[in-house]
């Protein structure tokens, strides 16, 4: 939310992508959180995942909740309309939006307070619909903006800065959106940029609901011994089930990995999720096997990261209302008022 | 104590007293549409509890060919088909009034009044003669004893017959058994009843070219004619059926016949609140948006009705308001949620509120409110309630004027953005406090903002800065006063002679009012009456209320909600404006209103001249 905006000079050689934007086009306003914040370089993955896609950023609606996360719309994609909501509705708001225009990428950015404590029941149920969209909660276990409270997907027993244990079993957002239906699972971490990346390319390319739960830590409030939720924890338990490359349509497929190592899932637009898997015989098209997989591990302390689930031929909302090609927001009296003629034959009916 | 009956044509109430779910409601619903066919107006009324099945049900159906619609209070025919309830029913019935029963099981003498009519019929005997399955023996019981009303109130039956065949068109066995149960009602009680009856029907012409609906539909075509493409909705008594019937009418008129898309979209959300956040994200990016709820759900939805306010979104709310508070009395009906409409959420907020007398402007005002939201990027409620809503009204018919273009506001294009024009989202460029909007994804470099509910500046940049903030709220101030000058004007009914004395009304006590001016009048009450439409107030509104040393607020709330609002905004001397209420959940009456406004008129509460402000002389 701040009001320093970053200069607009471009280096004149800085490299374009096929739409004709430089990375800087990518970019918002400076960040006002904190020094060292793990949502600060989701942003940054952001940028670099639309940049690496071709997309024009104005084709995006970022849309966000409230707290530290989701102030970070501000931080990425100036050239984009962004819609700061209220505390945990970022998902129907979403939603509402989505059903307007389908044809622009819609962008939800939240946290674990604004997703698993206020909003979790916006969060099960736009998962349930199946509203296209790229939902990444930059989940840090805290409140950052009011002071380091515990928020509904800390451990438990994990221990705040102030020293208090947290005596509550935490909502694991992964689990309940395999659960709930949606159609693009990941977790991923913000301080490795180059799984998170194309997790990112990948979930803005799906062809329905896509979640990424991105652990996030704060520096300020949860990076401390005793934290689930720290960089030094996380990379200690981090357990990468798969490495994934996002493939465009249009880009040739190069077969780099040896054989049985490779999963290829093309998405309903032609994209391609190349999987190197780390795990053998993880099958991340099953659902069941991710969800029976991603507890197991988290039995033995371990954070799952990458790509845990995916239904390639997802569809969305959309589908299921069979709504009109021509975005709903773009249709004209012709198309919606049925008119005088159809009205008095109406009235007749009701003599 | 024998008393002579009740003599009248074409103007009388009977009451039908049912048990929910036994297939009453389309045959009471037959009986009224016959009535209008011969040229008569009626007004039924659904009196129904919050529940499925088994519970007592009512249908009173005001018979009157002078047209007054409002219920009238008093019973003078009983349809007693519920046991439960017979001992409440029959004591409801006037002196003379006349009492219709199933006489299958003998009643002792103790159940009945000497100063009514009895009028016994073996109804379920007759059908278990005719009938062998049990379903068609309850649902044609219910036909039967429409048959032998035909005869006795002189109601014609080849219109019933005609309207079973437009009924059933195509499906001649139900068609066939429909008429047959009538004329077995028929054939009873022209040999075993004494009939006419001292009340009934007589062909007229006082139905003109009016409809017949209720007002949930009426809002849910007025949102189809208005351009809304976007309904987000959770089931809450009694506005469910707006979107059920927007969901009917979408069907009709809304598909592409080439694609067989649909140019629709609608959404059960999980609650309220979801409901009311698609509504403002459709509208953020420029689609025609609405949710229909009432008081419980309008609760839920207060947090995102502030932010629609002061991010400016255009956004419609159908408020079908029932009896509050909390669950109150779901079934029930009143004008209670003027304030907590008129000043949803936190913070200075205000909140445009359009106030439909019936069906007819229910269909009006829900296209007017699409069009205000977004001309004035706010949220804008549709204030109907249960009575208008759930029940059928005799109205003028529905009206489009060929061509009408919806007013889609101040959205910048393209175009305007691509020659340069300056985009200050909120700034005011031409004084009315409204600014100017952008669609998402218009243009590649220009245009894009970020819409929050915290302060910004004139260009949408967040600030907490004083100066930025005023300007802000100051000219939401603006548009407000700029409202009032768009929604629907008030309607004004002069006495026939200059008086100082003053009736303010609005919404379902419209017919009621109607009722008791002329019954008033007729007394030699002299009355001004003004129908308020909308909040905020326009001009006249004041003006009017200057003019009157004394001023009647009629409104079906407690709280007298509405005097309440004239008071705050337009700084009204209390005294002046007396309250005139009714809130038992029942349709209010023109009997309770003229004996109120008689009770004051005899003895005025303030004799002294009320002292005006300044701004509101004359």
């Amino acid at each position: 939310m701040t009001y320093i905006a970053k200069p607009p000079l471009h280096h004149p050689t800085l490299e374009k992508n096929k739409v004709g934007y430089t990375r800087r086009d990518y970019e918002g306003k400076i960040s006002t959180l904190c020094a060292g914040c793990g949502h600060d370089s989701i942003s940054a993955a952001i940028i670099q995942a639309c940049w690496e896609l071709d997309i024009e950023p104005h084709r995006v609606a970022k849309l966000s909740g409230i707290g530290c996360s989701s102030k970070t719309p501000d931080y990425f994609l100036g050239a984009s309309h962004g819609f700061n909501t209220v505390h945990g509705r970022m998902p129907s708001v979403l939603t509402g939006a989505n059903l307007a225009h389908r044809e622009l990428l819609y962008l939800g950015v939240s946290g674990d307070g604004d997703s698993a404590s206020i909003g979790l029941g916006q969060f099960a149920h736009a998962m349930r619909r199946g509203v296209k969209m790229a939902y990444i909660v930059e989940n840090n276990g805290v409140y950052g903006l009011t002071k380091g409270q515990f928020s509904a997907t800390a451990d438990q027993g994990s221990k705040s800065k102030k020293g208090v244990v947290n005596s509550d079993s935490p909502v694991d957002l992964v689990g309940l959106a395999l659960q709930l239906g949606a159609t693009f699972v990941a977790r991923g971490f913000s301080g490795h940029k180059e799984q998170l990346v194309p997790l990112i390319k990948g979930a803005i390319q799906h062809g329905g609901a896509a979640f990424i739960d991105v652990i996030s830590p704060c520096v300020a409030f949860n990076n401390h011994p005793g934290s689930t939720k720290s960089y030094d924890y996380v990379r200690e338990h981090n357990e990468a089930v798969s490495r994934i490359d996002f493939i465009s349509g249009r880009e040739e497929i190069t077969a780099d990995y040896g054989p049985g190592e490779v999963v290829d899932v093309r998405q309903h637009d032609g994209t391609l999720l190349r999987l190197r898997s780390l795990h053998a015989g993880y099958d991340p098209t099953d659902r069941a096997q991710a969800m029976a997989y991603m507890q197991d591990h988290q039995a033995r302390g371990e954070v799952l990261t990458g790509l845990l689930f995916v239904d390639p031929l997802a569809t969305d909302l959309h589908t299921a209302l069979n709504t009109s090609d021509r975005p709903l927001n773009a249709l004209d009296e012709a198309a919606l008022c049925p008119g005088p003629a159809a009205l008095d034959k109406l009235n007749a009916s009701l003599r | 104590m024998s008393v002579r009956p009740i003599e009248a044509v074409n103007d009388f109430v009977i009451k039908f007293a049912n048990v929910n779910g036994s297939g009453s409601a389309s045959a009471n619903e037959l009986f009224a549409k016959a009535i209008l066919r011969m040229g008569v107006p009626v007004s039924p009324r659904n009196i129904f509890p919050s529940n499925i099945q088994g519970l007592p049900t009512w249908y009173e159906v005001r018979v009157s060919e002078a047209g007054w619609l409002g219920r009238r209070g008093g019973i003078d025919m009983m349809v007693a088909m519920n046991p439960q309830t017979w001992d409440a029913d029959v004591a409801e019935l006037e002196p003379g009034g006349y009492l219709f029963y199933d006489s299958t099981r003998p009643l002792p003498p103790s159940k009945f009044r000497p100063d009514i009519q009895v009028i016994g019929m073996p109804l379920t005997e007759i059908c278990n003669a005719v009938y062998s399955d049990p379903r068609q023996r309850q649902l044609f019981k219910n036909i039967v004893y429409v048959g032998a009303l035909s005869v006795l109130l002189e109601i014609e039956p080849e219109v019933i017959e005609k309207l079973f065949g437009e009924q059933y068109r195509g499906k001649e066995k139900l068609l066939a058994s429909n008429v047959q149960a009538l004329h077995l009602g028929r054939d009873f009680a022209r040999e075993h009843l004494n009939a006419p009856l001292g009340i009934r029907v007589r062909r007229a012409d006082k139905v003109g070219d009016g409809i017949f609906v209720d007002g949930n539909s009426a809002a849910a075509l007025g949102c189809v004619y208005g351009g809304a493409t976007v309904a987000a909705w959770y089931p809450i008594t009694p506005s469910s059926s707006v979107a059920e019937a927007f969901q009917k009418y979408c069907a009709r008129y809304r598909v592409d016949p080439d694609t067989g898309q649909n140019r629709y979209a609608i959404v059960q959300a999980e609650d309220e609140i979801a409901s009311i956040g698609m509504v403002v994200g459709a509208g953020w990016n420029g689609a025609r948006a609405f949710t229909a709820t009432s008081g419980p759900g309008v609760s839920l939805m207060t947090e995102f009705i502030g932010l629609a306010y002061f991010a400016e979104i255009p956004v419609t709310i159908i408020d079908v308001q029932r009896g509050g508070p909390s669950t109150g009395m779901p079934t029930r009906t009143q004008q209670a949620d003027l304030l907590a409409c008129a000043y949803a959420s936190h913070g200075d907020t205000k909140h445009v509120l359009l106030l439909p007398e019936d069906p007819h402007e229910c269909f009006q005002h829900a296209a007017a409110a699409l069009d205000l939201a977004d001309r004035l990027q706010t949220p804008v409620f549709v204030m109907t309630d249960l009575d208008i809503g759930m029940n059928q009204r005799l109205c003028r018919p529905f009206s489009w004027e060929p061509g009408r273009q919806f007013d889609r506001g101040k959205v910048m294009t393209a175009e305007e953005l691509e020659a340069g024009k300056d985009f200050g989202r909120y700034k005011d460029v031409d004084g009315d406090g409204i600014p100017w909007r952008t669609l998402p994804g218009t243009h590649p470099t220009r245009g894009s903002y970020f819409t929050r509910g915290t302060t910004r500046d004139p260009y949408a940049r967040y600030s907490e800065r004083g100066p930025d903030y005023l300007y802000n709220v100051d000219r939401l101030l603006r548009k407000f006063a700029t409202a009032a000058t768009l929604v629907p004007q008030p309607i004004v009914r002069m006495a026939a002679e200059p008086t100082r004395v003053g009736v303010l009304y609005f919404g379902s006590t419209s017919p009621a009012m109607a009722e008791a001016l002329d019954v008033l009048q007729a007394e030699g009450v002299q009355l001004d009456a003004m129908r308020l439409r909308a909040f905020p107030f326009p001009d006249s509104v004041a003006r009017f209320i200057a003019a009157h040393d004394q001023v009647f607020v009629v409104e079906q709330n407690r709280d007298a909600q509405m005097r309440t609002l004239l008071v705050n905004e337009l700084e009204i001397d209390p005294a002046r404006l007396v309250k005139v209420l009714h809130y038992d959940g029942t349709p209010i009456t023109a009997r309770f209103i003229t004996s109120a406004i008689l009770r004051h008129v005899q003895v005025p509460a303030t004799p002294a001249p009320a002292r005006l402000a300044p701004e509101l002389q004359p």
